[in-house]
C-alpha cells in the first residue's frame, strides 16, 4: 500500500529501529481544497430554473386584408397600452360625431396589480362565465364527475363561448414588451380565451395622447 | 481526563463536499454565450421552453438577434442557402464559426467579417442586429430557410424514429418559434418581428418568461 520502507542506509549500528514506520496518511488537504473551489464554483455558476415559455396564438394573416368584414362582437374589451399606463373601453368604438348616433368612446385607466382598479379585477368581473364555469367545472373534476379530456374540452368551449369575454390588444409606439406580456398574463390568469393583438387606429391614438399629456 | 487530539475527523465532510460536487457537475448544462444579454419579462406560464427552436431575441435598443437549435448539418446547410440567396462565399472556417454560435445579429453583408472574430470580439462588435424591415427583410429569409432546415431534419429523425418501432408524436420535431424579448425593448420592434412570422404563416409563437407565482393557486 502506502506504505514504503525507507531505505535503510547505513544506520543500524545503535540497535535502534532500522526503518522509522512512516504513516500510512495521505495528506488529503490539497485535494479538499481543490473540491471545495469546485463545489463552490458550481454552487455560484449553477442555474436551476429553466426559461419558461408563455405561448400566444396570433390569427393567421387574412390573405386579402380588404375583403375582410369585423364582426360585430358583443362582449368585447379593447385595452391600450401606452407607456407603463393601460387604458381600455368596452364594446366597440365610437368617434367623435359617429354616423351611428352613440356617445362617443372614452377610456379609463386601470392599472397592473391585484387591488382596486386593477386589470385583475376588471377581468374577473367582466369574464364571470368562463371562472364561475370553471369552478364548478374544477369542483366536478375533484369529484371525478368527469374526465380529464371532458374537462379540457368543456373549458375551451366556455371559453369561447358566445358569453365569454373577448380582449382586443392595442398598442402605441411607447409600450413596452413588459407591458405587453404582463398583460397577456393576466389574460390567462383571467381565463380569457379570445386574445387578439391587432392594430390601433388614429383615433385612438388621439384618445390615448389625450389622456397622457395631461 | 485524557487529553483529546486536537484534529477532528473530517472524513464526513469531505465525503459530502464530493457528493455535491459531483451533483453540481452532472446537473449543470453550460449555456452558450449569446449575441446580446437579454431581461425578459416574468409570467405565470409554467411551459418549459421546448427543445427544437427557432428563437429571435430582442434586445433592449430593438436590435434583432437569430438563432436555432439543432445539429450542424442543419445549420452548415442553413448559412449555405444564406449564401446562396445573397451571393455571399463563405469558408469552411467561417462555417465552423457560425456553427458555434448561439445567435447573431448582423447584416448579411457584415457576416464574413463578423464570423473572422474571435468570440471575445464579437461582443464588442457594433451591429444594428438583423435588418428586418420590408425593404431589406433578411430575418424573413432566416426564419424561412432555418424552418426549412429544421422540418427537413426534422422529418428524418421521425421516420428514423418510426423505423424503431416507436410512435413519435408528428409535433414533436418541427420546429417551435420563439421570441426572446427585453422587457424593456419597444413592443412596436417586437411587432416587426410578430409580423415577419405571421408573413410566413408561422402563427404560434412563444415568448420567453420567467417565472413568476400564480396569483390563482394557494400559497
Amino acid at each position: 500500500m502506502a506504505e514504503i520502507a525507507e531505505s535503510g542506509g547505513g544506520g543500524h549500528d545503535k540497535g535502534k529501529k532500522r526503518a522509522k514506520k512512516q504513516s500510512t496518511k495521505v495528506d488529503m488537504t490539497p485535494m479538499v481544497d481543490l473540491a471545495f473551489l469546485l463545489l463552490t464554483f458550481f454552487v455560484l455558476t449553477a442555474t436551476f430554473s429553466k426559461p419558461k415559455v408563455m405561448s400566444l396564438v396570433y390569427p393567421a394573416k387574412p390573405k386579402d386584408i380588404e375583403k375582410v368584414d369585423i364582426p360585430e362582437v358583443n362582449n368585447a374589451i379593447t385595452f391600450l397600452l401606452a407607456e407603463d399606463r393601460i387604458f381600455y373601453y368596452e364594446g366597440a368604438f365610437y368617434p367623435e360625431g359617429n354616423a351611428k348616433g352613440k356617445p362617443a368612446t372614452t377610456l379609463e385607466e386601470a392599472n397592473f396589480g391585484g387591488g382596486e382598479g386593477s386589470v385583475r379585477e376588471l377581468l374577473a368581473k367582466l369574464n364571470h362565465f368562463v371562472l364561475e364555469k370553471k369552478v364548478t367545472l374544477d369542483a366536478d373534476l375533484t369529484s371525478k364527475k368527469i374526465a380529464d379530456s371532458t374537462y379540457t374540452r368543456m373549458i375551451r368551449e366556455a371559453k369561447s363561448a358566445n358569453e365569454a369575454l373577448k380582449v382586443l390588444i392595442k398598442t402605441d409606439n411607447d409600450a413596452t414588451c413588459k407591458n405587453f406580456i404582463d398583460l397577456i398574463d393576466e389574460l390567462k390568469i383571467a381565463d380569457i380565451g379570445v386574445i387578439a393583438p391587432v392594430d390601433i387606429m388614429q383615433s385612438e391614438l388621439d384618445l390615448i395622447k389625450a389622456k397622457t399629456v395631461k | 481526563m485524557p487529553k483529546s487530539s486536537p484534529s477532528i475527523d473530517m472524513t464526513p465532510m469531505v465525503d459530502l463536499a464530493f457528493l455535491l460536487v459531483t451533483f453540481f457537475m452532472l446537473s449543470s448544462s453550460f449555456r452558450s454565450d449569446e449575441a446580446a444579454v437579454i431581461d425578459t419579462p416574468s409570467s405565470i406560464s409554467d411551459m418549459i421552453i421546448p427543445e427544437n427552436v427557432i428563437m429571435v431575441s430582442i434586445d433592449k435598443d430593438g436590435r434583432k438577434f437569430f438563432g436555432m437549435s439543432g445539429k450542424d448539418e442543419v445549420k452548415t446547410r442553413l448559412l449555405g442557402s444564406m449564401a446562396k440567396k445573397y451571393n455571399l462565399k463563405f469558408t469552411n472556417e467561417q462555417v465552423k464559426e457560425f456553427v458555434k454560435m448561439t445567435n447573431f445579429g448582423c447584416d448579411m453583408k457584415e457576416m464574413p467579417a463578423y464570423l473572422n472574430l474571435s468570440s471575445a470580439e464579437r461582443k464588442n462588435f457594433k451591429t444594428t442586429g438583423i435588418p428586418a424591415d420590408s425593404l431589406n427583410n433578411q430575418l424573413k429569409d432566416w426564419i424561412w430557410y432555418g424552418n426549412l432546415e429544421a422540418l427537413s431534419a426534422g422529418e428524418e429523425a421521425f421516420l428514423e424514429a418510426t423505423d424503431k418501432g416507436l410512435e413519435p408524436e408528428a409535433n414533436d420535431f418541427k420546429p417551435k418559434f420563439i421570441l426572446k424579448v427585453d422587457g424593456k425593448a419597444v413592443y412596436v420592434r417586437a411587432k416587426q418581428v410578430i409580423d415577419v412570422f405571421r408573413d410566413l404563416n408561422l402563427n404560434n409563437l412563444n415568448f420567453v418568461t420567467s417565472l413568476e407565482h400564480d396569483p390563482r393557486k394557494k400559497e
